[in-house]
């Protein structure tokens, strides 16, 4: 694949990671526990859904014909976007929030970090932008699993089901997609595999600081995947329903 | 023939939408000034946090101060690199926000990138007794704190 063609799906894995995840999190709005939670999921919220602008926009410069940062999430079905299934999974209680957070926030760091050294001069100005940023989602997350987990009985428990109830879908995060594959051996994308162990470091101390467990996974046990091939979970459909309503009931409406 | 020196003067009088006592060239988001004709001027701006909402605003506004100035032709193109710190924030910009009732920048990224945990003085009684309740206050540039001592909530314009 020549980089032309890997760019584009590229740029679309992690600019739609960025927009659902952007997403869930703006369902919290006027649902968090506290006031200042809530403007913090918020701000969060934000500074994905504008990185993911950033990224659909470098895509719609390649690809010309018309596109614009709106094609993309307003316009493509359910089987194109190439999200990891961890961000679009449904709401949940407060610790759910904050395990997925966790998981996808620690991930995001070091993913990050990587892409800021991409041979793509666009995309590693996108990163070091979007690194800023992810500094303190990652603080974020950290600081609540470990309030959570240290916390009371009821809310110690609650953390604690929602690291196991989620587990399953984080080896999907550091499984390389063909995709990754041929960015990486173009220069411009990261050794996703090489991603694992600077995670798991930090997950392990976040957990421990916060008096929490993690399930132990075998080499090779099964583990949910598929976003990265646009295979989605039952909940996509419904998050373009809300998404893509409006495109769709009235097409070509602008504002 | 205008100069850059001159557009950029007029820039001074954009505010920023959000905290309007700053202006674009205080808040150090103007990279770039390109005359190309005397009729056509290009501004390069830079976003303060990806997901600002307030560019869009300040774009329009760029155009509409320098076309009341009489540039026939305006354009604003944005830019994502080198990424805005608060590095690039003025000292006037500074002493204006701390007027204002919002806490600057306490220290340089490049000096020390390392300190999340610096002291913020009280914008209102000068206090050093101040705690920070949130990272994430009412725009993505700023964070809540509270002083001990007056009892003031406060917004600290993070060091970015």
């Amino acid at each position: 694949m020549s980089n032309t063609q890997s760019l584009p799906a590229y740029l679309l894995q992690l600019a739609d990671d960025n927009f659902v995840h952007g997403h869930r999190l703006g369902e919290w709005c006027g649902h968090a526990p506290e006031l200042e939670v809530d403007m913090a999921i918020t701000n969060i919220a934000l500074d994905l859904i504008g990185a993911s602008r950033s990224l659909y926009q470098y895509v719609a410069d390649i690809e010309g014909n018309g596109q614009t940062e709106d094609s993309y999430p307003y316009l493509r079905q359910e089987r194109e976007f190439r999200n990891l299934l961890l961000v679009e999974l449904p709401k949940g209680d407060f610790a759910d929030l904050m395990a997925r957070c966790l998981f996808f926030d620690i991930y995001q760091y070091h993913y990050y970090k990587g892409l800021t050294r991409s041979h793509d001069e666009r995309l590693a100005a996108i990163a070091t932008k979007t690194l800023k940023e992810i500094s303190y989602h990652r603080r974020f997350s950290s600081e609540w699993v470990v309030r959570l987990g240290d916390g009371t009985s009821e809310s110690h428990q609650r953390m604690q089901d929602a690291i196991h109830r989620w587990w399953d879908y984080t080896p999907e995060l550091f499984k390389a997609s063909s995709v990754d594959q041929d960015a990486f051996h173009a220069g411009f994308g990261i050794d996703v595999p090489a991603l694992k162990p600077l995670w798991e470091q930090e997950i392990a101390q976040v957990l421990q600081e916060a008096t929490l467990s993690y399930p132990l996974r075998a080499e090779g046990a099964w583990f949910q995947q598929g976003g990265r091939e646009g295979l989605h979970t039952e909940h996509m459909g419904y998050i373009l329903a809300d998404v893509q309503y409006l495109q769709r009931a009235y097409p070509g409406a602008s504002w | 023939m205008i100069s850059q020196k001159t557009i950029l003067e007029w820039l001074e009088q954009v505010p920023d939408p959000e905290v309007p006592v700053l202006s674009v060239v205080d808040l150090g988001i103007i990279r770039e000034i390109h005359i190309n004709t005397p009729d056509q001027v290009e501004v390069i701006i830079t976003p303060t946090y990806s997901g600002c909402p307030a560019m869009h605003m300040i774009a329009m506004n760029i155009k509409g101060e320098l076309m009341a100035r009489g540039i026939a032709s305006v354009s604003v193109k944005e830019t994502l690199s080198p990424a805005w710190t608060t590095d690039w924030m003025s000292e006037t910009g500074k002493a204006k926000l701390k007027a204002y009732g919002i806490a600057p920048p306490q220290y340089r990224i490049d000096k020390d990138p390392g300190t999340i945990g610096a002291i913020v003085p009280c914008p209102q009684c000068g206090s050093k007794h101040t705690t920070c309740i949130s990272e994430f206050g009412s725009t993505a540039c700023k964070a809540l704190f509270r002083c001990q001592d007056c009892l003031e909530p406060f917004d600290y314009f993070k060091c970015h």
